[in-house]
């Protein structure tokens, strides 16, 4: 059985359709890069597949480890194994980030019947996932993304990811605002991530994110489709010759 | 971070339509008559026991009160009030003197178990995590003056603070025991011809809180007061003074709770402070009492009078409120910032959901020299109600250097509510320097799409965003009331989404 199953999928926002029939399989171990050009589409099936309200699902369907995702409701979703590192994280202001990981991982073990973690566990789970990001600790006493450079909201989402071990890791966008040094501590941190039973799907406009993260599978969208699938060689071709060749074929 | 956890669990374990803390205590009660007339204020002064003085300080307040009109310009609706329709006066009766806790009402001590409220010392200290770097558990005690109905009916503590040469005990007692400081305060900030509600306050007061600080002397715990209604139709007046002399201070905490009623109940407290030269007074409230049902029907009318004078010079006067009950809520805790170089503060959340009407705010009123006063307001309106924060800052001509601040953020959750803001300012000397900010924000999609995505429900990410947006204003709390006002928050805003 696939990890991830989306067939068909048909998406509207506000009565005009932005996904026009969209299929994907991912495997567990697998990574998965998508391209595609500005407003094909890429955030719109991420939002989709995590639960994000706004958007009318028309038709197909997304299967999560056999489960029909879209029936769950996103925190359902969360605490079955679905994590989406947003494109532009918000701020929370008030929530002190140490608070709101606690709060969240809680509530994620507790929806699964696990028990919660204490707090001198929990506190040596943080410090070693932060440490291993170069995140320093009073950026966790913070509120959550308020006042972070571009890089620390990037680099908190995947502190996330770390703290939570989900099995379908969506990262939209991770390399957009990171320098060189920022991106190769983020991308280590992904690949550190990388396991038999963990699936990624990398969201990016860049071939240089692929050289640090490697897919084993490239994605091209275009207007709400897939046009073509391919290895990592089809990365670096897009990377010579743009998108124009599948404005077409969408 | 486990105040946040509990504040999840908790909502978690409660209904949306049941209030928790609707329920009755079956204790025969000893009323007055029904309505309000000169008998009616010398049943309640009999009752009490009470010098002629008093009394007629009451009827002169009752005869006032006939004269005037219950004020319209704030921006809450409500049926007529009836005043001839309510009792004025309900007291549990004691079954015999008691001398220690052991010796209540067990029905009563049940009470405040289902509101967990801690009145044993056990019960205080437990659950309750110490301040970073104040393990001293003196520090963490708080003495509770418990009022329940209109009579006093528990007093703890009284040995210690009656060491230190503090006087804490029911207004009532304070009457007959005290009365030279009671002559000399009573009225003296809020004058009985004050307001229509403040004057029926001043005729009928039941019961309420009395406070002295002798001079130089740092009250050694936070002193506190749990009101509960709990009886039908009995309007409740409370009457609380609290006198901070020379360079003394104390920390008041009062907070309540009322069972779940059809009928809409009159609340008209009054609180006076008084804080002498180098003085300060804290002043916090949780206030939870009945909002009304789902289609906001019943809930509490709380009608409120309370003002701080700051009589010395350097002295100060703090208010902090977190308001999430009541139907109505008319409250404009104020300083009258009277010495040279006093301060006066407002820190409060005022949470409306449902049919809640909020109109809320404070006074201050700058007259001495190099006054200073800070305004820190959190207003949350969800559901359907209507959420006014209503300020006024005035400088006399002769309040050379006064200085205000004034935050005023509103949050809104959801489309049927709406907040306002109606500030006043009025500086009658050039040299005062008044700061205005406020915001209106809703609370995004975004933010609760981004928690819910990492596993949390909507609710319990409404609660949290909420418990970040009033941050500053829970952290003027002390800790105890702190967690218990983070759990009445989040209690407060079920059913605000979805
Ligand atoms: N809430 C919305 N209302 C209206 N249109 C929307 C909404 N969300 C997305 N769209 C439209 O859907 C299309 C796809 O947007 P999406 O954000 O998924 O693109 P993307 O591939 O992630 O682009 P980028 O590379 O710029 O991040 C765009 O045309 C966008 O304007
Ligand atoms: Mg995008």
């Amino acid at each position: 059985m696939a990890l991830l199953e989306v067939r068909d999928l048909h998406v509207r926002v506000e009565d005009r359709e932005i996904l026009h029939g969209l299929d994907l399989t991912v495997n567990a171990g697998e990574v998965h890069a998508i391209m595609g050009p500005n407003g094909s589409g890429k955030s719109t099936l991420s939002h989709v597949i995590a639960g994000k309200p706004g958007y009318e699902v028309t038709d197909g369907q997304i299967l999560f480890k056999g489960e029909d995702l879209l029936a769950m409701e996103p925190d359902e979703r969360a605490a079955k194994g679905v994590f989406l590192a947003f494109q532009y994280p918000v701020e929370i202001p008030g929530v002190a980030t140490m608070n709101f990981l606690r709060t969240a991982l809680n509530a994620q073990r507790k929806a699964r019947g696990e028990d919660e973690y204490s707090t001198p566990d929990f506190l040596k789970k943080v410090r070693e996932v932060a440490k291993s990001l170069n995140i320093p600790q009073d950026m966790l006493k913070r509120g959550v993304n308020v006042g972070f450079s571009g890089g620390e909201k990037k680099r908190n989402e995947v502190l996330q990811m770390a703290l939570f071990e989900p099995s379908l890791c969506i990262l939209d966008e991770m390399d957009s605002g990171l320098d060189i040094d920022a991106l190769r501590i983020a991308a280590d941190g992904v690949n550190a991530l990388r396991s038999p039973d963990r699936a990624m799907v990398v969201i990016t406009h860049y071939q240089r994110l692929l050289n640090y993260i490697v897919p084993d599978f490239v994605h091209v969208m275009s207007r709400g489709r897939v046009v073509k699938s391919g290895d990592k060689q089809l990365a670096l071709e897009l990377e010579a010759s743009g998108y124009a060749q599948f404005e077409d074929a969408a | 971070m486990p105040a946040v956890q509990e504040t999840v669990d908790r909502v978690r374990r409660i209904d949306v339509d049941q209030y928790r803390y609707g329920f009755e205590t079956l204790i025969e009660s000893e009323k007055a008559p029904k309505g309000l007339s000169e008998d009616t204020v010398r049943f309640i002064s009999a009752k009490k026991n009470e010098p002629e003085w008093m009394l007629q300080w009451r009827l002169e307040a009752y005869r006032r009160w006939l004269t005037m009109r219950e004020p319209t310009w704030a921006r809450v609706d409500y049926p007529k009030i009836d005043y001839q329709e309510i009792y004025y006066y309900a007291a549990p009766k004691p079954k015999k003197q008691v001398n220690s806790l052991d010796e209540i009402d067990p029905e009563i001590l049940k009470t405040y178990e289902k509101l967990g409220i801690p009145l044993r010392e056990v019960a205080m200290l437990e659950g309750i995590e110490p301040r970073v770097g104040e393990t001293d558990p003196v520090k963490s005690k708080i003495a509770v003056d418990a009022v329940f109905d209109s009579v006093s009916v528990a007093t703890t503590f009284k040995e210690e603070l009656k060491k230190a040469g503090v006087i804490f005990m029911p207004i009532s007692e304070a009457i007959r025991e005290h009365p030279e400081l009671v002559q000399k305060y009573l009225g003296s900030v809020v004058p009985t011809s004050d307001n229509f509600f403040a004057t029926l306050n001043s005729a009928v007061f039941s019961d309420g809180s009395f406070v002295y600080v002798p001079p130089g002397v740092r009250c050694p715990m936070e002193l506190s007061t749990y009101f509960r209604i709990n009886e039908r139709n009995t309007g409740q007046f409370e009457r609380t003074l609290i006198i901070a002399d020379k360079g003394s201070y104390v920390s008041y905490l009062e907070g309540c709770t009322a069972p779940q009623r059809d009928e809409n109940q009159l609340h008209a407290a009054v609180v006076e402070l008084v804080a002498l030269d180098d003085a300060e007074i804290k002043y916090s409230t949780v206030q939870n009492w009945y909002p009304g049902n789902s289609e906001g029907l019943g809930g509490i009318y709380n009608f409120v009078t309370k003002r701080g004078d700051c009589r010395g010079r350097n002295s100060k006067i703090s208010w902090t409120q977190v308001e999430t009950g009541s139907a109505i809520t008319w409250k404009y805790p104020s300083c009258i910032l009277r010495g040279d170089n006093s301060r006066g503060e407002f820190y409060s959340i005022a949470i409306s959901n449902g049919f809640q009407q909020v109109d809320s705010g404070t006074k201050m009123l700058h007259l001495g020299k190099n006054t200073s006063s800070r305004i820190i307001s959190k207003g949350i309106a969800a559901g359907k109600s209507q959420n006014t924060y209503r300020g006024l800052v005035t400088a006399h001509r002769k309040a050379t250097g006064a200085r205000n601040f004034t935050a005023c953020d509103s949050l809104l959750i959801g489309d049927k509510c709406g907040a306002h803001t109606v500030p006043y300012i009025e500086a009658k000397n050039s040299s005062a320097t008044f700061e205005h900010e406020a915001t209106t924000s809703k609370i995004s999609e975004d933010v609760l799409f981004y928690c819910t995505q990492r596993g949390l429900s909507e609710e319990e990410a409404v609660g949290l965003v909420v418990n970040g947006f009033v941050k500053d204003v829970l952290q003027q709390l002390p800790m105890e009331f702190a967690v218990e006002a983070q759990k009445l928050i989040s209690i407060s805003l079920e059913g605000s989404v979805g």
